[in-house]
């Protein structure tokens, strides 16, 4: 039997409530039929990036925070452009202004604030905005391309902001401030006039200590009087003064209201089954009028209505963050001196920076910085924390020196609790990012931010998000993020993560469910993903020719005339005479104009054509040398002790027993190997992927040497005494190599970027080795020769020929 | 204008290619994923490579040289590179796949 799913509605589409309400979903995604009433027009979307958007640093579609898919995705009832206008709290039902009701078990209220305006006269005119929502950011937009001058009154955190957004329109901005210095409520004197003297070199302008008194003007404003007398033309006034909580609909429905709407520790209003959240709530006397606090009571909320325990929402210390390119402004806590408060300051004007720590009872309440704030996230958490820092204040003020996250003294992370929230832009806590990376697997920030959300607002939670990756993934964590081509903006570990996730079994259907902006990919992606494939599902895949690059395709190297060059396996590098015969025959009888040997020891038979190929395989009847592909090239050998003076092992044997091994092996990229039968190392085993080279008694096995390009020596990855582990060590490695590397990442970039150690580590234990090696097994085990498949199967085979003699009709 | 039986629909693999010389000229044949058979010079305008061996994204295909994308349908060039590659006609006659190349 179904349960019937209990009614919960959302008045207010904006960050507080549907932000409770993922979080609802996460904990008990089938309890509620869900409905959402929003005024804006819009689905929900991160307002705080609203600076971001004047100021050009995001377009609109960038700020969604979650799309109308995701509403669909939960099956929830989104009303955009619906006002609620009642709550009839008897019969449990919402009125909204376009005459829709709807019935509630459950009412979240996440009404927000309102701008609060100046009561003064002339506010209706036309250009006197406020800067609080999409609409106004556009009105701000299309004021700037007609007019010049414009007026922010307000110079706190959202009035700079808007400033800044209208200076970079290309407007004349002044800040009105009735105080005699800006952001007086977040900053001291000494940092608000270093930020004063920043902002100025930006180009902005500063009314201070001015009372606005009338906005002038007939139908739209011309001009601000102040209370001194003074007069300000203008073509545009951007109110900032302050955000008050839109309580009205609370008020009207008959539930208790001060400021907000007054809530307990559990966001419950007075009234049963109506909750409170963000802005429009008040608690404990406090409403906030900043995101982090918001998300806090959005997780108490849906834990609340999950029926998961809480301890309940015991208010915030809040911290503050100018979002204003080229201005770094921080400030946290309690940062004022009061009595029974010492303050540690620094001040250096030659570089611009300012800090400011306050401290009580040798704890650190309160927190300015100026000019550098990459200290900011974690002074603030100490201070949430109040841990006691006696005897480190001086540090704490001059820096925390690098690495310090990862230090016993960075400790602090790791005992911080689990739901401390870490973003505040987003509410993501240390327990989310901390599974992203554990559970998750994810090993870059760029990543945590894909999978989480974490620092990918404003940014300034980075640090903490880094040390918690330093925390969590070690050795693991790289700093490297970007999508694997034009197509998509996935990186290489989150397409395989998801591939294996959502068991993802073709190029088509990955390209499809992770969204590729080009629907048949490129020559970038397609290779790679029929790689990735291929190595994680080496039974069921079935390589895609078609996506494989035209070498690799005909199994031959393609020259710059369109001829190809043939390369037949010979393993270890000792042939034979009757060989050597068989190969000279085959290039006389095919006119094959140059004969060479490689570079690992090969002999290449150059200017073929194309459909001369197969033939030339089927009466050469020997292995495809691979010579072309991103596999096995060869195994490059000294004569070893076979008759060299000087060998100590069978270099010979060695070289090809491990190519007899590895031929055919699909890999990120080529890999050549050597084994050089003593220490004078004449096969040059230390710029190969796999090197072996003897020692009296044992063997050296080196790893990620490269002659190409960026020559590299080979990093040792140890010492061993048997023939059988070299087999072991090598399957081991190459395999990790295949499971981990970018497609087309060699092993000596895949090595620089994750590190010796981190690689040593995962061929430690011998059990893991042992499950390497059987994975590796098995995929040798599914391959054939490409050549001989091609001579005998005439639907490869006719691709290499033209298409029959046309006739005419 | 002549119109030439130059095989079968099932002679060209999906997303594969096939080539074939008429006089002087080599001309490459393409089946798209979408069906439809597409013929151009078998020239890349760049350096002369061989478009049959590029690798078919969509309607594109790119050289196998240096990765320079041609439009099928028009023989165009895709920026940031340009030129053009001439196109011929092709019909398919779907009760018998045969393939006619008007040249």
């Amino acid at each position: 039997m179904t349960v019937k799913r209990k009614k919960l509605i959302v008045v207010g589409n904006g960050m507080a409530g549907v932000r409770a309400i993922e979080h609802l979903l996460k904990l008990a995604p089938e309890a509620y039929e869900i409905t959402i009433f929003g005024t804006e027009p819009y689905p929900n979307y991160n307002r705080i990036m609203l600076s971001s958007v004047l100021a050009g640093g995001a377009s609109l579609d960038e700020i969604v925070i979650n799309d109308l898919e995701w509403y669909r995705s939960f099956n929830i009832t989104l009303y955009t452009g619906h006002t609620v206008t009642s709550i009839n709290t008897a019969a449990r039902t919402v009125n909204t202004d376009k005459g829709v009701t709807a019935a509630y078990d459950e009412l979240i209220l996440a009404t927000g604030s309102n701008p609060f305006m100046l009561p003064i006269p002339g506010t209706e005119k036309e250009g006197v905005i406020a800067f609080r929502d999409i609409k106004d950011t556009q009105i701000m937009q299309d004021v700037s391309q007609k007019y010049r001058k414009a007026l922010v009154i307000g110079g706190g955190l959202l009035g700079l902001e808007a400033a800044r957004g209208l200076l970079h329109l290309g407007m004349d901005v002044s800040v009105v401030h009735i105080h005699e210095y800006i952001m007086e409520r977040q900053l001291d004197e000494a940092a608000s006039r270093m930020l004063r003297g920043e902002l100025e070199a930006q180009g902005m302008k500063f009314l201070l200590k001015k009372q606005s008194e009338a906005i002038l003007g007939k139908k739209r404003v011309k001009g601000l009087l102040f209370a001194d007398g003074e007069m300000a033309e203008t073509d545009l006034i951007v109110m900032a003064v302050g955000i008050k909580p839109n309580v009205e609909l609370a008020r009207s429905s008959g539930i208790e209201v001060n400021r907000g709407i007054v809530v307990n520790d559990y966001m419950e209003t007075s009234l049963p089954g109506i909750y409170a959240v963000g802005e429009c709530a008040e608690h404990r006397g406090i409403a906030y009028g900043l995101v982090a606090p918001l998300y806090e009571q959005g997780a108490v909320l849906a834990k609340r209505l999950a029926g998961a325990p809480t301890e309940g929402y015991a208010g915030s210390v809040t911290s503050t963050k100018l979002k204003v390119s080229g201005v770094d402004v921080f400030s946290a806590g309690q940062y004022n001196e009061q009595p029974g408060t010492k303050a540690l300051r620094f001040q250096d004007e030659t570089e611009g920076i300012y800090k400011k720590l306050v401290i009580q009872d040798d704890k650190l309440i309160g927190a300015v910085l100026f000019g550098d704030t990459n200290d900011g996230a974690q002074l603030f958490s100490m201070i949430k924390k109040g841990e006691n820092i006696k005897g480190r204040e001086k540090e704490l003020l001059l820096g925390l020196e690098a690495g310090a996250l990862a230090s016993p003294k960075g400790n602090r992370l790791e005992g911080m609790p689990g739901d401390e929230i870490i973003c505040g832009c987003n509410g993501v806590t240390k327990g989310t990012i901390a599974e992203a990376i554990t559970a998750g697997g994810c090993t870059s920030v760029g990543q945590i931010k894909a999978c989480t959300k974490a620092s990918a607002s404003c940014g300034g939670c980075k640090p903490l998000v880094e040390g918690l990756l330093q925390l969590y993934a070690g050795e693991a964590a790289v700093t490297v993020k970007e999508g694997i081509c034009g197509c998509t903006t996935l990186g290489r570990d989150e397409i395989v993560a998801e591939i294996k996730r959502m068991k993802l079994t073709t190029v088509k259907e990955v390209m499809h469910v992770l969204s590729w902006s080009n629907e048949e990919g490129c020559p970038k992606c397609r290779p790679s993903l029929n790689y990735y494939l291929g190595m994680l599902w080496p039974e069921e895949y079935v390589d895609e020719n078609e996506s494989r690059y035209t070498n690799e395709r005909y199994h031959a190297n393609i020259q710059k005339d369109g001829t190809y060059s043939v390369v037949p396996r010979i393993y270890g590098g000792v042939t034979s005479p009757a060989e050597l015969i068989k190969i000279a025959e085959v290039a006389v009888k095919y006119d094959v104009p140059l004969v060479k040997f490689t570079g690992g020891q090969r002999l290449d038979l150059l200017g073929v054509k194309k459909e001369d190929l197969p033939k030339m395989w089927e009466e050469l009847d020997m292995p495809s040398g691979h010579a072309y592909g991103k596999t096995l090239r060869t195994v490059k050998t000294c004569v070893g002790s076979t008759f060299c003076r000087f060998g100590t092992q069978d270099a010979l044997g060695m070289g090809i027993r491990l190519e007899k091994a590895f031929e055919r092996l699909n890999a990120p990229g080529k890999v050549k190997l050597a084994v050089s039968g003593c220490p004078r190392n004449c096969a040059e085993a230390t710029i190969k992927d796999f090197g072996v080279v003897a020692i009296d008694g044992g063997w050296e096995l080196h790893v990620g040497g490269n002659g190409g390009v960026h020559v590299r020596a080979t990093d040792l990855l140890c010492v061993v005494k048997t023939d059988d582990e070299v087999l072991e060590w090598a399957s081991a490695f190459l395999q990790y190599y295949r499971e981990q590397a970018g497609w087309n990442e060699r092993t000596a970039q895949w090595i620089e970027r994750v590190g010796l150690d981190s690689i040593k580590q995962a061929l430690e234990s011998p059990e893991e080795r042992a499950a390497l090696v059987e994975r590796i097994q098995k995929t040798l085990s599914l391959t054939t020769d490409p050549w001989k498949q091609i001579v005998n199967t005439p639907e490869l085979r006719k691709n290499f020929e033209a298409i029959s003699l046309p006739e005419t009709v | 204008m002549t119109k030439l039986l130059i095989g079968n629909l099932n002679e060209v693999d999906i997303k594969g290619s096939r080539k074939l010389r008429v006089g002087d000229t080599e001309i490459a044949l393409f089946r798209l994923s979408s069906g439809e058979v597409l013929a151009v010079e078998n020239k890349c305008p760049h350096k002369g490579g061989l478009l049959s061996e590029g690798m078919v994204c969509g309607s594109k295909v790119h050289c196998p040289l240096h990765d320079w994308r041609i439009e099928l349908h028009t023989g165009e060039v895709q920026a940031p590179d340009t030129g053009h590659v001439t196109t011929y006609e092709v019909e398919v006659d779907h009760a018998t796949g045969s393939l006619y190349l008007t040249i």
